[in-house]
């Protein structure tokens, strides 16, 4: 190994080439404050734009300050990151941001969780000498995501995201000096471009300038409001993350203490979207044999491989950018939809409640389900299937408000009927996890046969495509994963040339998973903890007594009961959808 | 073909364009032919003669009459004395500002005297858009010396031995550069011309590209032979549409020859040229930010390491060089390395091109060897300061260069001399200031065209210029204090100390020269509220002396806001709450009765 040797802050250290003078410094446990800097590790998510200039260190021999995140270091290089020069520098760059930047931290959503707030608590800035002009920018409301610009400071993390990450260039600089921002083209609004409400900018984004629309103070009035019977769903991604919000260690399963937590609140039922991933399991898993069984059988109609819909923000995607692969995806509704269409017919009826009197709140790891949840296909004469979805984030602030003590509380279950759930349901909220589920239904309804394992390793991981092949008993099944859109374009692009050789295909809009949705918790760019949570819902699936969809006795009963059987005119009425061309042709 | 025994050279370039430099030349054609003079007189339309205070500028070969200020109306003129009667038309010389004698000859003139011209050795003296006048010029012997007889490294070693740096404002050693390029390995590689020219004022590159498109192409494929590129691209920006138009007929002619396209020269070399234009954004002239603009990308931009010749344009090696540092090119091959190192300085060899702007009795483009000094630029090719006014400054290097003053003037211009003196090179833009202009101002002036400019990528160059700008404006409105000065020169340090391009790093020299060169010009503003040059208006105040005035109403009529009040021969009196210090009244005065206070 080629390695370089350079002295940071009078200490010798010894790297690989091609290190950066900021890993170099992290190596020995000198932590070089940086802001627009952010590397998801194993994710090939990195944003080094080099624009914030707070990572500036004095490199001996250097007729200007060198910036750290993008200096590799050299042999023999001398290093200071905190010479008076340095630190100057340092508190300069950061002053001249919040000389920029609105002062409102008190009521500020991003509050105790902004990078800039602590940046500015980390140097002690106490003063800032140069006040001028701030930025005045419209502020753009969508049904997802809010942008906020005057508290942008262009570390242009969220354009890297929609960008090179997911591949959807909704935003992109704008403008020039100081006017210059992050927008859509032409400073439109973003519900009026081509965003998908991934949610992956809300998640990057150091300060408030992009943030979830706050649908907490409707949860309340709905909860406060003697007439409405109040329901809610939670996704399978919720337990493994909630916790850091209260401050458990990341990974932390708090299954029990959420649905207490729910009850604390109020609800009225407290049910499990992991029911109604199992739901989709038997609708998308039938679909599948079915497509896979007339292939088979020589139908050359028959559109495969069928790839995956539960992901409001892949649905989006496709509809914008491959409108033509639009008959691809399987026809089957997301949980969340599925949850909602089913507790405003069955469950209403069971409980004999009017469904305007029914209230479906989701709590869920993603902002695009706001969106998803706002389609008008998903309502029943202006009625919607689901009112309300909340992020995980706005959970924690209900909790918080509720005042609820989230660490002692005990752990409770869910309740019934829409409560239930396998593990197959569990794993819906990690990459992979879905495709999964659905072998383990798909093997055992094809072959007829008992699988003689339940973990199928080969279809998980982190990497952003995987591929294996299953064998259902002497037929081999190929199957591709993508997470995160850009994964996901390559796929599409191979469908479109023909050269797809996959049956089934599952797509994740973000990177990990809905482990590492735009609603979670913030990572601060530690990848650490979305893997962390994937395999807290690893750990989850595994210690639950049923694991595989077909096999949940509710859904069989709900079957028995109501819909009649998978694809059946209910069922399709009820849990399949239509896709449309967004494409502005 | 004709045998011309003369030929009127009409300068065609935007300059002279502006002031009918056209029409002078369809007047002179239509004389020449009502006169049936049309076999033996070309008229000829050409480059820049870069004497543009004088323009539109018309030369007569071989006796180089050089009359200046030529009116179309003075065709007739021309034809009938000079070329039918022989007799010069004296009021259309050029006359000595001193003497007063007329000088026929342009090589006389103290404008052209201390010039040597070597990147613009074809600007004015051919047809920019015919090529066989190019190569009548030795044009194309540079290429075909390259490609028959040395070898890419021998080519690259005689530019490195000819100690060329970089004419965009760099410096970086042309030959070094090249030399990246060829021991880069890639399928494909690229030569970038950089003819994004956005400093106020200079206008060297345009000058050339119409004058003398070919020895630009000529360059390029040299450059191409040297780095085994074969795609040539120009990044223009596109407010220079006669530039265009040149170019792309130069580069049509250079196909039609087979000097451009497959096999050139009947070797194995193939090179051609393509355009590519720019939105006319200043930070598009930085590389990196270029070849994002090329690539359709937002044009900003980004950290080096990777250097363009490693991986530049779609992430390929790629040689960005200069207009001017390419139009050399072509000489140093024909003359040798030893011809243009000796000319120049230590660590600067060759000559530099200047486009003196400003408060300067000749306004124009000249040449002149590295090491000229800066009193010989101003005093002696410039003719010295416009009305017989003090020299105070002169700003060299473009918006982010610095202002020296007089103590500056015997400095022999190079490199490295002015970044010492504080200022730099730049890609050569020269504007003189006298004493009527405020320092303070002048640094807003140039801040206020960094902060258009700036990409908005880096915090200190969006947000800190913008600070500076907003505490010189207040300075400027007589509402700074000394603790501004300090924070002004704080502020300006730790810009260029973390800015991420050349623009950042180098926006506040404006204001760190004149806080140097200035300081007490700053102290007046924020001590005494006083603007010592009389330009902030916010600190003048014109007042009328009773003692001069005999009250002729002039100033009364003329100002616009009605802030004068006074009966016909009595004294008259500024209201200053109503007056917005326009300054008529003071030039209106004949009997010098306005002060500015």
């Amino acid at each position: 190994m080629n390695m370089i040797n350079l002295t940071i802050d009078n200490r010798p250290v010894s790297v690989e080439r091609g290190t950066t003078v900021l890993q170099a410094a992290a190596q020995i446990g000198i932590k070089i404050p940086s802001l627009c800097y952010m590397k998801l590790e194993d994710l090939n998510i990195e944003n080094k734009p080099g624009g914030c200039r707070v990572c500036v260190v004095e490199v001996e021999g250097r007729r200007n300050l060198a910036p750290a995140c993008c200096t590799d270091a050299a042999e023999g290089m001398v290093v200071l990151t905190h010479s008076m020069r340095a630190i100057h520098a340092r508190r300069t760059v950061v002053e001249l941001i919040l000389s920029d930047h609105p002062t409102d931290c008190l009521k500020c959503a991003k509050a105790g969780n902004c990078d800039l707030q602590s940046m500015a608590q980390h140097l002690g800035i106490r003063e800032i000498h140069y006040e001028g002009e701030q930025s005045t920018f419209r502020e753009d409301t969508s049904p997802a995501i809010i942008r906020e610009l005057d508290k942008c400071i262009r570390c242009r993390r969220c354009e890297m995201m929609c960008n090179e990450v997911q591949s959807v260039g909704a935003l992109s600089a704008i403008n020039r000096g100081f006017n210059a921002v992050i927008s859509p083209a032409f400073e439109m609004n973003l519900d009026h471009s081509v965003c998908t409400y991934c949610g992956q900018c809300v998640a990057v984004c150091p300060t408030g300038a992009l943030t979830e629309v706050d649908h907490t103070g409707a949860v309340i009035r709905a909860l406060s409001n003697p007439d409405k019977t109040v329901i809610v769903q939670t996704a399978p991604a919720v337990r493994a993350a909630l916790g850091e919000e209260f401050g458990a260690e990341p990974g932390t399963l708090v299954t029990g203490k959420l649905a207490a937590a729910l009850r604390r609140l109020g609800f009225n039922y407290v049910f499990d979207t992991d029911f109604a991933a199992d739901l989709t399991i038997l609708e998308e898993g039938t679909e599948l044999l079915n497509r896979l069984t007339a292939f088979l059988g020589g139908d050359k109609e028959v559109k495969l491989p069928m790839l995956t819909s539960c992901c409001p923000a892949w649905v989006k995607f496709f509809e914008h950018q491959f409108p033509d692969l639009k008959d691809i995806p399987s026809s089957a509704r997301s949980p969340q939809q599925m949850f909602g269409a089913i507790a405003k017919s069955y469950f209403a009826d069971k409980i004999g409640v009017n469904r305007k009197d029914l209230v479906v709140v989701s709590i869920m790891p993603c902002v695009a389900k706001k969106y998803e949840c706002s389609r008008e296909e998903f309502s029943v004469n202006g009625n919607p299937d689901v009112d309300f979805a909340l992020t995980t984030r706005e959970l924690a602030q209900l909790i918080n408000l509720a005042n609820i003590d989230f660490k002692s509380l005990p752990d409770e279950d869910f309740d019934h009927p829409l409560g239930e759930s396998t593990g197959a349901g569990v794993i819906f909220g990690t990459t992979g996890g879905v495709i999964e589920a659905a072998v383990r239904t798909a093997y055992e309804v094809f072959t007829g046969k008992k699988l003689s394992r339940i973990d199928f390793t080969e279809l998980r991981g982190m990497e952003g495509l995987r591929h294996a092949t299953i064998d259902f008993d002497g037929l081999p099944i190929h199957i591709g994963i993508a997470h995160g859109l850009g994964n996901a374009r390559k796929l599409l692009e191979d469908i479109q040339a023909g050269k797809s050789q996959f049956h089934a295909i599952e797509i994740m809009s973000c990177p990990g998973g809905c482990i590492g949705g735009g609603g979670q918790p913030y990572h601060h760019g530690n990848a650490e903890i979305l893997k962390k949570r994937q395999m807290a819902l690893y750990r989850e699936d595994a210690g639950k007594p049923i694991r595989k969809s077909h096999e949940n006795p509710y859904i069989t009963k709900l079957y028995e009961e109501f819909l009649g059987s998978p694809m059946s005119e209910k069922a399709h009425h009820l849990l399949h959808t239509e896709y449309f061309d967004r494409s502005k042709k | 073909m004709a045998d011309y025994k003369m030929h009127l050279l009409v300068c065609g370039g935007t300059g002279c364009k502006a002031s009918e430099s056209e029409q002078v030349r369809d007047n002179l054609l239509a004389e020449v032919e009502k006169h049936d003079l049309s076999d033996e007189v070309q008229v000829v339309t050409t480059g820049c003669f870069g004497f543009c205070e004088k323009g539109p500028i018309v030369k007569v070969v071989p006796d180089n009459t050089f009359y200046v200020q030529v009116r179309p109306e003075d065709a007739s003129t021309i034809v009938m004395e000079h070329l039918i009667k022989g007799r010069k038309v004296t009021h259309l010389l050029y006359k000595d500002p001193e003497s007063e004698e007329p000088i026929s000859d342009s090589k006389h003139m103290d404008f052209y005297k201390k010039q040597v011209r070597i990147a613009l050795r074809n600007c004015g003296f051919i047809n920019p858009e015919a090529i066989d006048e190019y190569i009548a010029r030795d044009g194309y012997a540079a290429l075909a010396k390259c490609l028959g007889e040395m070898t890419p490294q021998e080519v690259i070693d005689e530019i490195k031995r000819s100690g060329q740096r970089g004419r965009g404002g760099g410096g970086f050693p042309t030959g070094l550069k090249w030399e990246i390029t060829s021991k880069s390995v890639a399928d494909q590689k690229y030569v970038v011309c950089n003819a994004d020219e956005g400093d106020p004022g200079a206008f060297m590159d345009r000058s050339i590209l119409e004058g003398d498109p070919h020895s630009v192409i000529e360059a390029m494929a040299i450059c191409g032979y040297c780095t085994a590129s074969t795609k040539g691209l120009v990044y223009i920006r596109a407010e220079y549409p006669l530039a265009i138009q040149r170019l792309k007929t130069a580069i049509k002619q250079a196909r039609e020859y087979g000097l451009l396209g497959e096999n050139i020269f009947g070797t194995s070399f193939s090179f051609d040229i393509s355009l590519r234009y720019g939105a006319g954004a200043f930070v598009c002239g930085e590389e990196t930010a270029l070849i994002h603009s090329m690539e359709g990308l937002r044009g900003e931009p980004t950290f080096k390491p990777p250097f363009p010749s490693e991986a530049g344009y779609l992430g390929k090696p790629t040689t960005v060089n200069n207009v001017e540092t390419l139009a050399s090119i072509p000489v140093i091959i024909n003359k040798g390395a030893d011809f243009f190192n000796s000319i120049g300085t230590e660590k600067s060899k060759g000559t530099k091109v200047f486009a003196l702007a400003g408060k300067i009795n000749n306004v124009g483009l000249i040449e002149v060897p590295m090491g000229t000094t800066l009193r010989e630029v101003i005093f002696d090719i410039g003719g010295g300061i416009k009305g017989g006014k003090k020299f105070k400054a002169v700003q060299t290097g473009g918006p982010s260069g610095g202002c020296l003053t007089n103590s500056f003037l015997d400095t022999p211009i190079d490199y490295d001399n002015l970044i010492a003196a504080g200022s730099m090179m730049g890609s050569g833009g020269m504007i003189v200031m006298d004493e009527d202009d405020c320092m303070v101002s002048i640094a807003k002036f140039y801040l206020e065209f960094t902060l258009d400019e700036s990409c908005g990528k880096c915090t200190p160059c969006r947000i800190g210029n913008k600070r500076l700008y907003e505490i010189l404006d207040k300075i400027t409105k007589g509402l700074g204090n000394e603790e501004d000065l300090t924070r002004l020169r704080s502020l300006c340090k730790v810009i260029k100390d973390t800015s991420l391009c050349g623009l950042g790093q180098t926006s506040p020299n404006p204001i760190l020269s004149t806080l140097d060169n200035f300081y007490d010009e700053y102290l007046a503003h924020v001590r005494d509220h006083r603007c010592p040059a009389g330009q902030c208006k916010s600190l003048v105040k014109y007042t009328i002396d009773k003692d001069k005035c005999t009250g002729c109403t002039l100033c009364f009529r003329n100002c616009p806001v009605g802030a004068i009040t006074g009966e016909k021969r009595s004294v008259h009196y500024i209201d200053n709450a109503i007056c917005i210090k326009c300054g008529v009244c003071y030039e209106k005065c004949k009997f010098d009765a306005i002060s500015v206070s």
